[in-house]
């Protein structure tokens, strides 16, 4: 297993880029940032596409500068899937054995042992021709670590993917990703990638870190103002359950498990602030998840009013940070203010359960 | 989707397809039929059907050895003066060939400075060798395969070839294992064109080569030699290398289309 | 295109002729001499080995008589009995093989018989100083001598073989070319030691190869006739025999025989 440091500058046009990112050995890290934050540039500089005008990318205390690409042992996983046209789905996941110098017949078993571990075995003998985007996804997830590499970078691995299939083949990465232990690098966009693939997260903003941190951390607590803008969403942190999520304290949040969660796995509740109603008093009956809260704070945003939920005396730690969305219609018939307390009441049905890093 | 053809295209476009297919069609036409089968299977005549394949194929060998590696540089490198280089390499497509035979027997003439120093050292006179006719249809041969070759590389761009390295696939095996299956098509259509304008060449080949039966004489050359006297045989003749052509070119075609 | 463009230039020539025609009717014999002879134009087919010889006797055939042009349209004998035939604008036909003529002949487009006014006949083209001491035909066929030909189908290879058969010599040449010039050129580039050509085109040189006579040159069959005639229907068949008279008379033969043809 491998440690990554990198500590890069890379000048292009206008653009400066400058990150020191370290990535510790078997770790998840995640570079999250919108468009144009820099994350390709600096994913091109890790892959040797741009010369840095500055800096060192070490693995493992081997300096790659300088390193030929075939030689880095560095894997990549990007958008496309990029499966090799003339070769069946078996044959690709042994390209990168063969090339490395392992017989015809051990290459084979070593492919068809990757293919097994992401449930491909029956597409082994196809054509990338006559795969769909997320089988595709799959064999090439399965060839990029069939090499063994001692770093996986991730480039936005599910952009291009068909949002059904999405979650099924987010969960394979992360399991196959956990199983093989490979130090990870992943850049994205979104931020359910980093939640459920990474330990920890590293947000981008015109070229310069301005947050990192474990990822559940940086979500719940965004500490500027960027982070918070690219969080937007609920998130509650536990373990899955047969109706969705239960807390540390026992409380279980209802909601839908896009993706197959054993019972118990470590996951994340995640819902839109717009999704959160607000009462004065418990509503009864309801099928709703409600939890009580302090109302910490109250600000505009957009066309709504934001409400964020601070710990009330002896309710659960976890609500800190929660964000409700409601209508200035709303917050007047409620008669609210800082201070109060209140219920926040969320549907099932808005809510997805997904695993988490650690 | 498909969308309409403007309606005053027809006309010029049926034009153009006439203007090819009449004068094909006036060769049928024109053919001593009772004598056909003779005519094409005289001796001279099958000479010179033999040698135009032998040749032609060892130009497409010549192309893919030589130009092969030229379009690799070409789409792949980035030397400074490659304009230039890319430039000299279409020369042949623009050129008359009679230039070309021209310039080749300056240079591998046995007054050539090539040619010279052949025949001095090892008594090896390159002009009335079939060795010359492959030469002469390399020269204008080369520029379809570079071409075609370099178009299908730059098609293909360099993705497939990144994520060999990123597997560790060194650039030899990256070649070899993604590049050449990767633009194969290309590669095969780029060698039968090849292969069809050596077929054809006629100018360099005559200028630098010579006519001899069996040697240098291929079916271009038998075809206008007996143009001057053998009508009927020469119309045989070129019936047969219409049918050759037509042969390649829907080959080269198809491979395109899947 | 070109074909076409000169046909309507011939139609547009032939029209202002016939005017001038009948302007000048009647005037030949009294006075019409003085006054603005007839703009006519002669239009010669003629072999392109004529090309020289041919075109110091137009210009000497256009100072004799003022107002006339000759055109001259060169090529291969075959093609242009073939244009004959045809039906192309010329006057006059003069090829270099009777052969050629004979086509133009069986297709009636030729006035009465044409006449064979000179002969050119092969000679051995080599090197200047003659290097490799090649004397005959049968040095000629020595190993380690490079010889061109013309091929068999075409005149030049026809005369070539008669010679050969003459001296019982069989030669091995490296190319049969497909014309004379063709045979010239490798011996002119060095890339052949010898060729066999005609004196014509030795001479036309100017020195840059040399000739050497072999007997059996004028062996039968080993010589090229130059045969001239009146093409049917022309409009000019008055000038064309003055043309011809004009090739076969003191001039012509001075002209003919400085290129190397012999004159009868």
């Amino acid at each position: 297993m491998s440690r990554l440091e990198v500590d890069v500058a890379v000048t292009r046009g206008s653009f400066t880029l400058d990150v020191s990112v370290t990535v510790g050995s078997g770790e998840v890290v995640a570079v999250l940032g919108s468009n144009g934050a820099g994350k390709s540039t600096f994913l091109g500089a890790l892959a040797g596409l741009h010369a840095p005008d500055r800096g060192a990318i070490t693995l493992d205390g081997r300096e790659l500068g300088g390193v030929p690409v075939h030689r880095r042992r560095v894997g990549l996983l990007s958008q496309q899937a990029l499966l090799f046209p003339h070769l069946t789905a078996r044959d690709n996941v042994a390209f990168g054995p063969r090339s490395s110098g392992a017989g015809r017949r051990a290459a084979r078993e070593t492919a068809d042992r990757w293919l097994a571990m992401v449930d491909a075995t029956a597409l082994a003998d196809r054509r990338p021709a006559e795969l769909s985007g997320g089988q595709a996804q799959r064999i090439a997830i399965a060839r990029a670590l069939a090499c063994e590499p001692e770093l996986l970078l991730l480039d936005e691995p599910f952009a291009a993917l068909d949002v059904d299939v999405t979650p099924a083949v987010r969960s394979l990465l992360r399991r196959v990703v956990r199983a093989t232990g490979v130090t990870t690098l992943m850049v994205t966009h979104d931020v359910l990638d980093a939640v459920v693939l990474a330990d920890r997260l590293v947000v981008l903003d015109a070229g310069r870190v301005v947050e990192s941190g474990p990822t559940a951390e940086v979500l719940r607590r965004p500490r500027s103002a960027f982070a918070a803008r690219i969080a937007g969403l609920d998130l509650v942190p536990g373990r899955s359950c047969p109706e969705g999520l239960r807390t540390t304290d026992g409380t279980v949040v209802g909601g839908m498990h896009p993706e197959t969660l054993d019972d118990g796995e470590a996951a994340v509740a995640l819902f839109a602030p717009a999704a959160v109603s607000v009462f004065r008093e418990p509503p009864k009956g309801s099928p709703r998840t409600t939890v009580p809260v302090r109302l910490a704070a109250m600000e505009p945003h957009g066309e709504l009013v934001r409400l964020r939920a601070g710990v009330p005396d002896g309710g659960p730690g976890w609500v800190e940070g929660l964000a409700a969305d409601v209508t200035p219609a709303a917050v007047a018939q409620l008669g609210v203010e800082p201070g109060d307390e209140v219920w926040f009441a969320v549907k099932a049905a808005e809510v997805e359960v997904h695993p988490a890093g650690r | 989707m498909r969308t309409t053809v403007p309606r005053f295209l027809w006309a010029p476009a049926a034009l153009a397809w006439l203007l090819v297919a009449i004068p094909v069609a006036g060769l049928v036409v024109r053919v001593d039929w009772p004598n056909f089968l003779g005519l094409v299977t005289s001796p001279s005549a099958l000479a010179a059907l033999w040698l135009s394949l032998k040749t032609g194929l060892a130009t497409m060998v010549l192309c893919l050895v030589l130009g092969g590696p030229l379009a690799v540089v070409l789409a792949r490198s980035s030397l400074p003066g490659l304009a230039f280089v890319r430039s000299v390499v279409l020369l042949p497509l623009v050129l008359p060939p009679v230039v070309g035979g021209l310039t080749l027997l300056f240079l591998f003439g046995r007054t050539g400075p090539v040619g010279g120093w052949l025949d001095r050292e090892f008594g090896v006179t390159v002009p009335f060798s079939t060795t010359a006719v492959v030469l002469a249809q390399t020269f204008v041969a080369m520029p379809f395969l570079v071409v075609s070759l370099e178009g299908a590389l730059r098609t293909a761009g360099q993705r497939y070839e990144a994520v060999a390295a990123t597997l560790g696939a060194s650039p030899f095996t990256t070649l070899w294992r993604v590049t050449v299956p990767v633009v194969l098509p290309g590669l095969l259509s780029g060698s039968v064109l090849a292969f069809a304008r050596a077929l054809g060449e006629f100018g360099a080949t005559i200028t630098f080569a010579g006519s001899l039966e069996g040697t240098t004489r291929t079916l271009p050359l038998l075809i206008y030699l007996q143009s001057q006297d053998d009508l009927d045989g020469a119309v045989a003749m070129s019936l047969v290398l219409v049918v050759v052509a037509i042969g390649v070119i829907v080959v080269s075609r198809t491979r395109d289309l899947r | 295109m070109s074909t076409r463009f000169r046909s309507a230039l011939m139609a547009g020539a032939a029209a202002v002729l016939g005017l001038a025609l009948t302007a000048c009717g009647g005037s030949d014999s009294g006075s019409g001499q003085q006054a603005q002879a007839p703009a006519r134009t002669l239009t010669v087919s003629a072999a392109a080995s004529l090309t020289g010889a041919y075109q110091q006797l137009g210009n000497e055939f256009q100072a004799a008589n003022p107002g006339t042009t000759v055109k001259f349209n060169f090529g291969g004998s075959d093609a242009l009995a073939q244009q004959v035939v045809q039906g192309a604008p010329a006057d006059v036909l003069a090829t270099a093989s009777s052969k050629t003529m004979q086509t133009a002949v069986q297709a009636g487009k030729i006035q009465g018989e044409p006449v064979v006014y000179a002969t050119n006949s092969l000679q051995i083209a080599v090197a200047p100083n003659n290097p490799k001491q090649i004397t005959d035909l049968a040095a000629m066929a020595r190993p380690g001598v490079i010889s061109v030909v013309c091929a068999p189908a075409v005149p030049c290879g026809a005369a070539a073989e008669a010679a050969e058969k003459a001296a019982g010599v069989t030669l091995t040449p490296a190319s049969e070319e497909q014309d004379v010039k063709g045979v010239l050129n490798r011996v002119q580039t060095g890339n052949a030691d010898a060729g066999l050509v005609y004196v014509t085109d030795v001479k036309s040189t100017q020195g840059k190869v040399t000739g050497v006579d072999f007997p059996q040159a004028s062996a039968q069959g080993a010589v090229q006739s130059y045969p001239i005639g009146v093409v049917t229907g022309s409009q000019n068949a008055d000038l064309a025999q003055n043309w011809i008279n004009f090739v076969r008379g003191p001039q012509g033969a001075a002209a003919l025989q400085q290129a190397g043809f012999v004159t009868k």
